[in-house]
């Protein structure tokens, strides 16, 4: 006797808008008991987590900056994941766009005027389609497993800029330490509201978002990323390349990913160091399936993870609740975001003997590397 | 009108800071680990507890631990800023850059910041000469090797970190001039699993007596297991090596934590840079233990005089490791360069990554 997955043959429409529904009360109540049993107001600590951060201006601009990395990359993602295309590799391409933009303002940081930063943008996609390209390239030649090649070159992309920040490129006037010179005024994605976190990079966000609702919505390339993520032999027949969709694949979320280093290098850290990412890259794969690969649904996801974040370093502030106890809640959020996902999805039979069901049927989710990202 | 409320606002102000129910000054902390890491940021929220336990009531703290450096430090310390703190230590060199651009937002907070070499008007700078700590213990190896080889577990190659591996041979080429260290770059402040597996590799290549520049006791578990020597970091780690550690390097904030904060308690904080080993008690080392008491007298020979200043650990004669002269016969560094160091001295095996 085991308990087996087994796939229904038709999803329940209310139970797909309900299901995050179900999964955060879940979240909360379970929270609520973990809090208890640790000893803290289970109110005050729930309140703290997701309220609160949405209570103050610039804490909703800090959300925003936080969020908007995540959609950025996430959305990219979602139209390579639709055409059944793998890019486990953002992480590197986020920093290969952030390596490519920053060559203006580290080698012609005297230069100024408002080209600077377009000029950094653009370079910065551009460096995170060619890194993302490397992939696409070993899969259509060698037939390379784009999951395994994406996800080394994440590596090779920090070890790049570990050695650039400590050698050719470290700041003449800094004591040796391994950071390039502060970014020139002209080369900061000024902030969109006084001197608050939130950058114009949200705004590349919420565009991001619209193209590629309207390309998967409204163009033929947005049907063929669908066919040939669903059918690929129906795919050929209709005339469209496996080939070409998975450059089109990597392209298009190496640019995006490169423009989410470059954006937040400029807008927030704004130099380059050794770090430049709490593993966005990572996190966005999470966020692209919790937004269930639809645009709208990834800048709903964006911000939600983003106010996990914020909610846990609010709750560490105002509560004194440990960081570990913050992160197994998040844990526990996207536990119960999966679970209910997988319920619509699946069903759960008790079986006796022996295994009917094919790999086929194993879940999608489970393709993707979750904890790299938690 | 406004001047005259303003007055009475300071005086009540004043009235409020003479009286025994003042508000408390509420004070944050940036940690880069998280506070179990038995090391580093461990040992800074000692400080943090002392703070609590010498000014009791007046003062009222918070911290935030596993804070990545890079995009989240900034908000990370606005934050703290935001929770109406009036002190932030901001405890790693990655965060220096954030904690100036959130001192520049908050210009009645104080910040305090490790490591770092940039300041204003409301941001000060702190750090240990742990060096002088090296020098020490690199003599001690050189007296407890058999092998004649150190192993040296490296976190990222900063000027710091260098220089700690440099004085960690001079102290141990001062006894025995053929002393050889090798060093293992782990890149991390702090990951266990990759300093024990570079414990192991430099025990297998030979070596009997381990150093470290990373945060956790991991190394020192190891060198317990395999019976060798080690000597703790930030903390003292006896509890984790017994039989191993010959003693630890401590770095002892409290003092100065509590400094600080009468400090500003008082309104006479003003930006300042610190940077005190065991003159200022700054550095400890923990009670020597492991070894004979020739052993021992000569340590703590050497920790009393680096202490009352008679003897600097960067007196020349130095070579650079590629043989060109570095400080001449009886010359000693000067503060800048050591702060800047990005060289290896002579003799050691390694090439420093860059």
């Amino acid at each position: 006797m085991r308990l087996e997955l087994k796939k229904r043959p038709e999803h329940s429409k209310a139970m797909a808008i309900a299901s995050p529904l179900i999964a955060i009360a879940l979240t909360v109540a379970f929270g609520a008991i973990l809090f208890a049993v640790l000893g803290y107001d289970p109110l005050k600590a729930l309140y703290s987590y997701f309220i609160e951060p949405l209570t103050e201006a610039w804490s909703l601009e800090e959300l925003a900056s936080k969020a908007t990395p995540l959609v950025l990359i996430a959305v990219g993602l979602s139209v390579a994941f639709l055409s059944n295309t793998w890019n486990i590799g953002a992480e590197g391409q986020y920093t290969m766009g952030a390596i490519f933009g920053s060559i203006i303002p580290v080698y012609f940081w005297q230069w100024d005027g408002w080209m600077v930063l377009p000029a950094m943008m653009i370079m910065g996609m551009i460096g995170g389609a060619l890194y993302g390209a490397i992939p696409a390239f070993l899969k259509t030649r060698f037939g390379t497993n784009e999951i395994l090649t994406s996800l080394m070159l994440v590596y090779v992309a920090g070890f790049f800029l570990d050695w650039l920040v400590r050698g050719p490129w470290r700041d003449p006037g800094g004591y040796n330490f391994p950071e390039t010179r502060d970014f020139s005024e002209a080369a900061i994605l000024p902030p969109m509201f006084g001197n608050g976190a939130m950058h114009w990079g949200a705004v590349f966000a919420l565009v991001a978002v619209v193209v590629v609702a309207f390309l998967l919505g409204g163009t033929l390339k947005g049907f063929e990323v669908k066919v040939l993520g669903q059918a690929e032999r129906a795919g050929a027949f209709a005339g469209f390349s496996r080939k070409k969709m998975v450059y089109f694949g990597f392209l298009l979320s190496g640019a995006f990913s490169g423009l989410a280093g470059i954006a937040t290098v400029s807008g927030t850290v704004q130099q380059l160091q050794p770090s430049i990412s709490p593993g966005y890259g990572f996190t966005a794969i999470i966020v692209a399936f919790l937004g269930r690969l639809n645009p709208v649904g990834i800048l709903i996801a964006g911000l939600m993870l983003a106010l996990t974040y914020l909610g846990g370093e609010s709750a560490q502030v105002t509560m004194g609740i440990s960081d570990k106890v913050v992160r197994v809640f998040q844990g526990m959020l996207l536990f119960f975001v999966l679970a209910c996902d997988t319920l619509i999805l699946y069903r759960i039979s008790l079986v006796s003997g022996r295994s009917s069901a094919g790999k086929d049927d194993a879940p999608r989710e489970n393709l993707v590397p979750a904890e790299e990202a938690v | 009108m406004k001047t005259k409320l303003f007055a009475a606002a300071a005086l009540a102000l004043g009235l409020a800071t003479g009286a025994a129910q003042a508000e408390p000054l509420k004070i944050g902390f940036i940690y880069i680990g998280p506070t179990g890491d038995f090391g580093w940021s461990y040992q800074h929220d000692q400080g943090r507890k002392a703070i609590e336990k010498a000014l009791g009531d007046q003062v009222e703290t918070t911290y935030l631990e596993s804070v990545p450096e890079g995009p989240d430090a900034e908000r990370s310390i606005e934050r703290l800023a935001r929770a109406g703190n009036k002190l932030i230590f901001t405890t790693s060199f990655g965060y220096m850059d954030p904690t100036l651009k959130v001192a520049k937002k908050f210009p009645d907070v104080k910040f305090e910041h490790a490591t770092g070499y940039k300041r204003a008007d409301n941001v000060s700078t702190y750090s240990s000469r742990f060096y002088e700590g090296r020098y020490v213990i690199g003599q001690i190896a050189a007296k407890m090797s058999k092998t004649g080889t150190a192993g040296y577990i490296a976190s990222v190659p900063i000027p710091e970190v260098v220089r700690g591996i440099n004085a960690f041979m001079l102290g141990a080429q001062s006894i025995n001039p053929d002393f050889k260290v090798k060093v293992i770059w782990v890149n991390s402040w702090f990951d266990p699993g990759k300093e024990a597996d570079a414990a192991k590799a430099l025990i297998d290549q030979g070596v009997d007596i381990i150093a470290q520049h990373t945060d956790s006791p991991a190394a020192t578990q190891v060198a317990e297991e395999r019976g060798i020597h080690s000597f703790g970091q930030a903390s003292d780690m006896i509890k984790f090596g017994p039989k191993a550690q010959l003693t630890a390097i401590v770095d002892n904030w409290s003092d100065y934590y509590i400094s600080r904060a009468k400090a500003v308690i008082d309104g006479t904080w003003k930006s300042e840079d610190t940077w005190g080993g065991f003159d200022k008690e700054m550095v400890h080392l923990a009670p020597f233990t492991n070894m004979p008491d020739d052993v021992k007298a000569m340590a703590e020979e050497t920790e009393a005089k680096i202490k009352s200043g008679e003897l600097h650990p960067f007196t020349g004669p130095i070579m650079k490791q590629d043989g060109s002269e570095w400080l001449k016969d009886g010359e000693v560094a000067d503060d800048g360069t050591l702060l800047g160091m990005n060289f290896y001295i002579k003799g050691i095996d390694d090439k420093l990554p860059q």
